[in-house]
């Protein structure tokens, strides 16, 4: 018992962490999808009783959904995915894992910090979870919460109870932040210079700077939306029902938008440098653009924090403010452009291995192009008239948060498995799981654009109200469908995971011959990562030199005569 | 351009062709850079594949000519589609929000609620809140070929007063005063939605839009304005 405390509870080995933040994230995952799956249920068969849980989950109305445990739905599915299964994933559990073993350090420089950052999730999740049972449930106005509803509607303890959930997640999350900022910056090997970190460093480290800088900023808004909640404060409130005078409505969605825009980025940035690094690996071939790519995702790291009223064009400020936003919104694309091409140079003449990782970072370069591609729509304040709030923006943003990020997190998965478990997975159900996941998700999330622009509205419970919707019916319950055969792939990585946790053929140290550091330790590395601390002599992408011979790669440790070209 | 089997809804307003028009060129131009896109990554695909006797080219892609190929390439996508179709957003813009119409206006306000639009015309004396104001819940008419001006305002949370077949969105704010501005081109029924979630009602907070001839609308605000301030049995939501 002792012991399982030690190596469990209190454990503040990196890799622990990070193995567990990957757990709770990808339980959460399931969560949200589940979520998912009663949305889409919903949406093609308005108030119908939902087939096997619904009778558990909805007792009251025997299974069938009222319209606020929609909203509900709606707003944890969101909230979930966003907090508690991508951040868990990518960066909790990718970022803690791997930012020691890839720079050469022993552990993170705030190894107990690192364990309250994991601990903190515990109560968050707890209290999002208990949303649901406390008087008016669970929150229901969107994850983006907006005043007033969010701050007047009563009952709703669960919109206190997600206030709190989120503030402890956030805390968890800047904690994080100072821990990976400071162990990139200080902790680096002998010869690892910033410029010879893989690029998946670079996408923890902005991510990082990023949470450091913003996260406090939404925090600082629910604290007030809290206030306006249980103090009759009135920050956001105005009009007939605001408490007291004085206050903004929209200021509550400035606030949110300035944290929320960079949080998106936040997302993506992580799975960016995933992306970067492992093309390069299963090409064979150095990162094309090493130095470019590193900047361009600085700029838009920059760039992120000035596009915010994107989200607002119809909000009723004031079409000037509006045209600026979208300028910068629009110059967003010269850096996307850059590396997006880096990584096509990536590919050029290599000598592509068509890996499980690799099938999803080839996935994510299609999902982010169609993701990347109709932000174009979003961000023309013209064009946004129309689609605003329209299934055309859940498109765009599933396209590139639930496929590209969520690909990346894949690709992340099955890459980094064998070095945190020590067996291989399978092949071909990772194989079959990319297939199955990339059509259905193509078909169910593109379909959206077509729903958008047909006009439907979001977080609306029944879409058959609306004659000018009617139309579109067979289009919902087909996306429906083929989002339940989408919920239900996933099962296959669910299968393979577990599987080969236990039963998984033994790796060895390298089994995908790269060369970055985590590599050149035992998979799963000992507790103290290596047995000497490693000395770097060249980047991490030294593949096919001409003057290699028994093997085309260089591992960063391995010593060599000739310079770079 | 390409009418794709006329997936947006009707059109029966003087602006709203112009978000068409730039939603078809954004459409044309981004479908192409994707198509362009997922060859190019086919093609590699296929033509990269590891085998036998083809080693890959290394490079850093950091040298000069590199560098300035990405930075064109990027550059290009920039001016010739984000800088054009911005400033076509900006025309399409100001076309719809920079100018409200002076003369010859119908004025009529809404306040939106939780979950009803509530409609006020000004009545025969042209002034608002007076005896003779014609109010209803839901039912928004308005003559053909003539610019209406909506005040909005919302009595609780925010809304959004959305007429599709105008393509003219708008956020209803608490403490906030809004105004649009809109003319129909064709007569018929069409319908309002709320575009922001409201609450628990969101989903059928519906209104209906009948566009009149001048006359037909004068008849029905007659006709409304002469009723007692009841409200009558066929008001539905």
């Amino acid at each position: 018992m002792k012991s399982f405390l030690k190596k469990h509870i209190f454990s503040t080995d990196h890799k622990v962490i990070g193995k567990q933040f990957l757990f709770t994230g990808l339980f959460f995952l399931l969560m949200g999808g589940l979520m998912a799956m009663i949305i889409r249920w919903q949406l093609a068969y308005p108030f119908k009783a939902i087939p096997l849980i619904g009778k558990l989950l909805f007792p009251q109305l025997k299974g069938v959904l009222a319209p606020e445990n929609y909203n509900m739905t709606v707003t944890l599915h969101g909230t979930i995915m966003v907090f508690f299964a991508i951040t868990p994933i990518l960066i909790g559990a990718f970022g803690n894992f791997l930012i020691p073993l890839q720079i050469g350090a022993r552990d993170m420089a705030f190894p107990k910090l690192n364990r309250l950052s994991f601990w903190l999730m515990i109560p968050s999740s707890l209290l999002l979870m208990a949303s649901f049972f406390v008087k008016g449930g669970a929150a229901q106005a969107g994850w983006t919460s907006y005043p007033p509803l969010s701050s007047l509607l009563t009952p709703n303890g669960g919109q206190i109870l997600w206030i709190a959930s989120l503030a402890l997640a956030g805390l968890s999350t800047i904690a994080g932040a100072v821990n990976y900022i400071t162990t990139i910056v200080m902790l680096r090997a002998p010869g690892m210079t910033l410029f010879r970190m893989p690029l998946t460093m670079w996408g923890l480290f902005y991510t990082a700077v990023l949470n450091a800088i913003f996260v406090p900023v939404v925090a600082i808004t629910l604290v007030l939306l809290l206030l306006d909640r249980i103090a009759g404060t009135s920050f956001f409130s105005a009009g007939p029902l605001a408490p007291s005078v004085g206050g903004q409505v929209l200021l509550y969605q400035h606030l949110f938008w300035a944290f929320g825009h960079p949080e998106v980025y936040i997302l993506i940035l992580p799975a960016w440098g995933i992306v970067s690094d492992l093309l390069s690996i299963f090409s064979r071939k150095p990162a094309f653009g090493y130095t470019s790519t590193v900047i361009s995702m600085g700029i838009i790291s920059v760039l992120s924090g000035v596009v915010w009223a994107h989200h607002m064009y119809p909000s009723g400020i004031s079409g000037s403010l509006g045209k600026i936003f979208m300028y910068t919104t629009f110059l967003v694309s010269i850096p996307s452009s850059v590396f997006f091409l880096n990584w096509l140079g990536t590919l050029s003449k290599g000598s592509i291995r068509f890996t499980v990782p690799m099938h999803f970072c080839l996935g994510l370069i299609v999902v982010f192009a169609l993701g990347g591609l109709t932000g174009i729509f979003n961000a023309s304040q013209a064009i946004d008239i129309y689609i605003h709030d329209t299934y055309f923006v859940v498109g765009h943003f599933h396209f590139t948060l639930a496929a590209s990020v969520l690909f990346g997190s894949f690709a992340a998965i099955y890459y980094w498995f064998p070095k945190m478990f020590g067996r291989l997975t399978n092949v071909f159900l990772g194989k079959l799981h990319f297939w199955l996941t990339l059509i259905t998700l193509s078909y169910v999330f593109f379909g959206m654009f077509l729903l958008g622009t047909g006009g439907m509205m979001r977080r609306i419970a029944d879409p058959t109200v609306y004659n000018f919707l009617k139309h579109l019916q067979p289009l919902n319950i087909k996306i429906s469908w083929v989002a339940f055969l989408l919920g239900a792939s996933q099962m296959l990585f669910v299968i393979n995971f577990f599987w080969s946790l236990f039963q998984g053929k033994k790796s060895s140290n390298n089994p995908w011959q790269a060369a970055t550091l985590e590599w050149t330790t035992s998979s799963p590395p000992p507790h103290d990562n290596f047995e000497t601390i490693p000395t770097v002599y060249h980047g991490p992408f030294e593949y096919s030199r001409p003057d290699m011979k028994d093997k085309d790669w260089l591992a960063q440790t391995e010593k060599t005569e000739l310079k770079k070209s | 351009m390409f009418e794709i089997k006329n997936i947006f809804p009707k059109d029966v307003s003087l602006n709203g062709h112009k978000i068409d028009e730039l939603f078809y060129r954004t459409l044309a131009e981004t479908g192409i850079a994707f198509l362009l896109v997922l060859g190019i990554l086919i093609y590699f695909m296929f033509r990269y594949r590891e085998r036998s006797g083809h080693l890959p080219l290394y490079t850093h892609g950091n040298r000069w000519p590199h560098l300035f190929l990405t930075l064109f390439l990027a550059f290009c996508v920039f001016f010739f589609i984000d800088m054009h179709l911005a400033n076509l957003s900006s025309k399409v813009w100001d076309d719809f929000h920079a100018k409200m119409p002076t003369q010859d206006a119908l004025q009529v306000r809404v306040l939106a609620q939780q979950y009803a639009w509530n409609i006020q015309y000004s009545g025969k004396d042209g002034q608002f809140d007076t005896p003779d104001d014609v109010i209803t819940m839901n039912q928004l008419h308005i003559p053909v070929h003539k610019p209406i001006v909506v005040q909005l305002q919302s009595k609780d949370v925010i809304h959004s007063f959305w007429l599709p077949n105008f393509r003219l969105k708008q956020d209803v704010v608490p403490g906030m005063t809004q105004r649009i501005w809109f003319e129909a081109t064709q007569t018929g029924e069409f319908e309002i939605a709320c575009a922001e979630l409201c609450g628990l009602g969101h989903y059928r907070m519906r209104g209906i839009l009948t566009i009149q001839t001048q006359e037909e609308f004068e008849q029905w605000l007659k006709e409304r304005g002469s009723e007692k301030k009841v409200q009558s049995k066929e008001e539905e939501w």
